[in-house]
């Protein structure tokens, strides 16, 4: 029985920060260098590092060291067959819920009359 | 022949919105407002969808996107309390195979004088479907979508 206390816990816990998920969308698109990941992104290497080792550790990236370059790329196959749908429709919700938010903040100001 | 196996599993989400239980509600019971905010990625390209919220009701929702096979998710709504609770179980297919059949528990509290706190509660069995390599395929691409589209909006 997967659960909240699963091995996805680290995996949502590195999906819930918008820097690392642009990292997951670079890598989304083929394997990069740790400084390529860091280049669109205004923070220190060190930062990028730290973010980088958050979605490691959450087994959705992998890394390795070839010479004086790491390289980073994407590994789902980490995640079991439940995990992955976990992960997708708990990543559709998220989203959802992005733009429910937007959407209610569209919303004149409400009343306390009537509605 | 299919190999059957079938994977429990279960998430919750919790959010904090900026309106009354009220509004949150009408947001899920009102299908042009849920449309603003509950559909597919655009590039999916428009969905085909119905919806009948009441208990007993049904919510269907087709999207096939660009190159794959059609995605599609059955509804039916079990318990309904107005800006408070709505319960809904769905079953979700890839092409013809039914990959999971679901419960979804949707909670609303009030959170200060004008706030919402939402939970999510969804229950899963993921059934043998989903060992099929050309849906897990499939799932496994969906996954970089959903990401992708994330970041896009």
């Amino acid at each position: 029985m997967l659960n909240q206390s699963s091995s996805v816990d680290p995996l949502f816990h590195a999906l819930a920060d918008p820097t690392r998920r642009s990292m997951v969308e670079r890598l989304a698109r083929g394997p990069a260098s740790v400084s390529e990941l860091a280049g669109p992104l205004s923070m220190s290497l060190s930062a990028v590092v730290q973010h980088l080792a958050i979605l490691e550790a959450s087994g959705l990236v992998r890394s390795e060291k070839i010479g004086r370059v790491r390289t980073c790329s994407i590994d789902p196959s980490a995640l079991s067959l439940a995990e992955q749908w976990i992960v997708q429709r708990r990543a559709d919700w998220e989203r959802r819920f992005d733009r429910l938010d937007q959407y209610l903040a569209s919303l004149p100001p409400e009343s306390d009359k009537q509605e | 022949m299919t190999k059957r196996s079938v994977t429990h599993g279960i998430f919750t989400i919790e959010r904090r919105f900026a309106a009354s239980p009220r509004r949150v509600f009408q947001a899920f019971a009102d299908p042009e407002a849920k449309a603003r905010w509950f559909g597919g990625p655009p590039e999916w390209g428009p969905n085909e969808k119905t919806m009948d919220f009441r208990v007993g009701g049904r919510e269907t929702n087709r999207a096939t996107p660009p190159g794959r096979q059609t995605h599609s998710f059955e509804a039916l709504y079990y318990d309904i309390v107005p800006d408070e609770r709505i319960v809904y179980a769905y079953e979700m297919h890839i092409g013809d195979e039914r990959i999971s059949v679901s419960l979804a528990t949707i909670q609303l509290f009030p959170d200060g004088a004008a706030g919402t706190h939402l939970k999510l509660t969804e229950q899963g069995a993921f059934l043998d479907a989903f060992d099929n390599p050309k849906v897990r395929e499939d799932g496994t691409i969906g996954l970089m979508d959903k990401l992708e589209a994330s970041l896009k909006e």
